[in-house]
């Protein structure tokens, strides 16, 4: 005979064992409760170098958002219309502020140290970030069906080729450049920063250097 | 003289035993409004710069364009085609298999790659003429061509070549009398077709309406010297910064200093090797930096310089105090 208590408990075993809720717990776990978007960050956090990285992340949002419009027009609508050269034009510049603020973040990061305390795949998702970024606008380059893109898919094409690259990966096929640029590489952009931001608040903002666990320092 | 903050006591402290972030005393810190800040400024920078300097569309060259600018370098260019003798002809993985190519020290990187996008030099020339009618001069010199054995149209080819080189500014006009077969009627024939605007649309499409990739066009475009020609005058040569320059007065892409870097300077300028080195070491540096926690001496660099005391400097101030 089944009771009441045989049943709940197959359910509760049910629960345990459900992918849903596995993922869930791994989601939510990800980042420690309240830490996802605190309103509070630790005392150092007082410089102007910190805001270098969320300048990255607003730039970045122009970038795609400039991006997406200009996809609306078509590959060679900014060629023939003055509103398409200014939104291009507003996409170059967005990208080179882009660059401007995630380079100086990544070299505030790198005279803080920011690796330490288990800090290292924050590190270096960041940096595969910035290589993923001179990719998606090395194709961008190359899918602007211009002087400049001819002359730089006829340079680039024998770096590539040279490692065998070139033979998968063909500079010289603005079709194939142009789907990386606004597909591929955005993704993988896009997927990284996801990780860089999940590992930034997972671990929190690194302490000082040589910086003093404050509850030893109390007991101290 | 600022005096160092205090640390751990030795005994229960290593150097690199980071405390959690999350121990620490806290101050009010609205990330959203920093967030959104931040978009604005973005924004409004972006399109100051962007209404101040707009951004560089200079047109592509067209195959019509350089026949016209250039018309001696797209004969010689496909005199070159035909007698193997330009750069895409004996270039290798991808195109073809005449060259090793690149070595990477003891490493064949290049012919690994395989040759995955076939292009045959004398076909970027014979292809495109080949759907040519109404021209019977044209075509009996195809016909001419094609009827010979791979000897003498090479022959046929390289002395053409070599007769452009020594004419006055090469032109076929002024070449010395010779036998060079149909060459010099081809070499015309994809001048002319050149010349109407009909060549990259032919290379293009390769029987496909939609076409969309110009390999061919591009490889051709590039064995000729006016492509280049065009670039150095625009300070774009790969001697002259030219990767990570942009047409106009622009920044174009300075991120990429360093790879460009290389180029500029021995062993690499001079290498033949120089890009498949180049892209060695770039990848070295690339997983130096990836991977500087793990590397000592390099990881210690930031404690040994520092700037760190300028950045947290409000802490060590306090820690100080303390």
């Amino acid at each position: 005979m089944t009771t009441g208590a045989d049943s709940l408990s197959r359910t509760d075993t049910t629960a345990a064992e459900s992918w849903t809720v596995r993922l869930r717990s791994r989601i939510v776990g990800l980042v420690p409760a309240g830490q996802a978007l605190p309103d509070r960050q630790p005392v150092y956090v007082a410089s102007w170098i910190y805001v270098f990285g969320v300048l990255t992340l607003a730039a970045l949002a122009v970038v795609i958002v400039t991006g997406g419009i200009l996809a609306l027009g078509g590959a060679a609508w900014w060629h023939v219309s003055s509103l398409g050269l200014f939104v291009n034009s507003l996409h170059l510049w967005s990208v080179e502020l882009f660059f401007a603020f995630m380079v100086v973040h990544l070299w505030g990061k790198f005279w803080m140290a920011a690796w330490r305390g288990r800090r290292a795949m924050t590190w270096i998702t960041g940096v595969v970030l910035f290589g993923a970024s001179i990719g998606t606008a090395f194709t961008g380059y190359l899918s602007q069906a211009n002087f400049a893109s001819q002359w730089i898919s006829a340079q680039a094409k024998d770096g590539l080729n040279s490692i065998g690259v070139g033979a998968y990966f063909n500079v010289l096929n603005p079709g194939q450049m142009l789907l990386w640029h606004v597909v591929l590489l955005p993704f993988a952009v896009g997927v990284i920063t996801v990780m860089h931001v999940v590992l930034v608040r997972r671990h929190g903002v690194v302490p000082p250097i040589d910086a003093v666990d404050p509850s030893i320092e109390r007991e101290v | 003289m600022t005096t160092p903050p205090r640390t751990q006591p030795r005994a229960t402290l290593q150097r690199d035993k980071t405390p959690d972030s999350h121990a620490f005393p806290t101050r009010s810190y609205d990330l959203v409004k920093e967030f959104v800040i931040a978009l604005v400024v973005v924004a409004v920078l972006t399109g100051a710069l962007a209404a101040l300097f707009s951004s560089p569309d200079e047109k592509s060259i067209t195959m019509s364009t350089w026949a016209k600018a250039a018309p001696n370098d797209v004969i010689a260019t496909a005199a070159g085609e035909l007698a193997g003798t330009t750069t895409s002809a004996g270039y290798g993985a991808p195109y073809n298999t005449n060259s090793d190519g690149q070595k990477l020290g003891p490493l064949s990187l290049q012919k690994w790659g395989g040759v995955r996008l076939p292009v045959d030099s004398a076909g970027l020339v014979l292809g495109p003429l080949a759907g040519v009618s109404g021209d019977s001069t044209l075509t009996s010199a195809l016909g001419t061509w094609k009827a010979a054995n791979a000897d003498q149209q090479t022959k046929w080819a390289t002395d053409y070549s070599e007769a452009l080189a020594k004419a006055p500014e090469g032109d076929p006009t002024k070449v010395a009398s010779a036998d060079y077969g149909p060459v010099p009627v081809i070499s015309a024939g994809l001048l002319t077709l050149a010349q109407t605007g009909g060549l990259e649309g032919v290379l293009t499409s390769s029987g496909n309406f939609y076409g969309g990739d110009q390999t061919q066009s591009l490889l051709l475009l590039s064995d000729g010297a006016y492509l280049e020609d065009q670039a150095r005058a625009r300070n774009l040569g790969g001697d002259q910064w030219g990767m990570m320059n942009e047409t106009g007065n622009y920044p174009g892409q300075p991120w990429m200093w360093l790879y460009t870097f290389w180029y500029q300077v021995p062993p690499f300028a001079t290498s033949d090797n120089a890009d498949a080195q180049v892209w060695g070491l770039m990848m070295v540096l690339t997983l130096a930096l990836m991977f500087v926690p793990f590397i000592p001496g390099l990881r210690s660099i930031p404690r040994l310089i520092p700037i760190h005391r300028l950045i947290w400097r409000n802490y060590y101030r306090r820690a100080a105090r303390r």
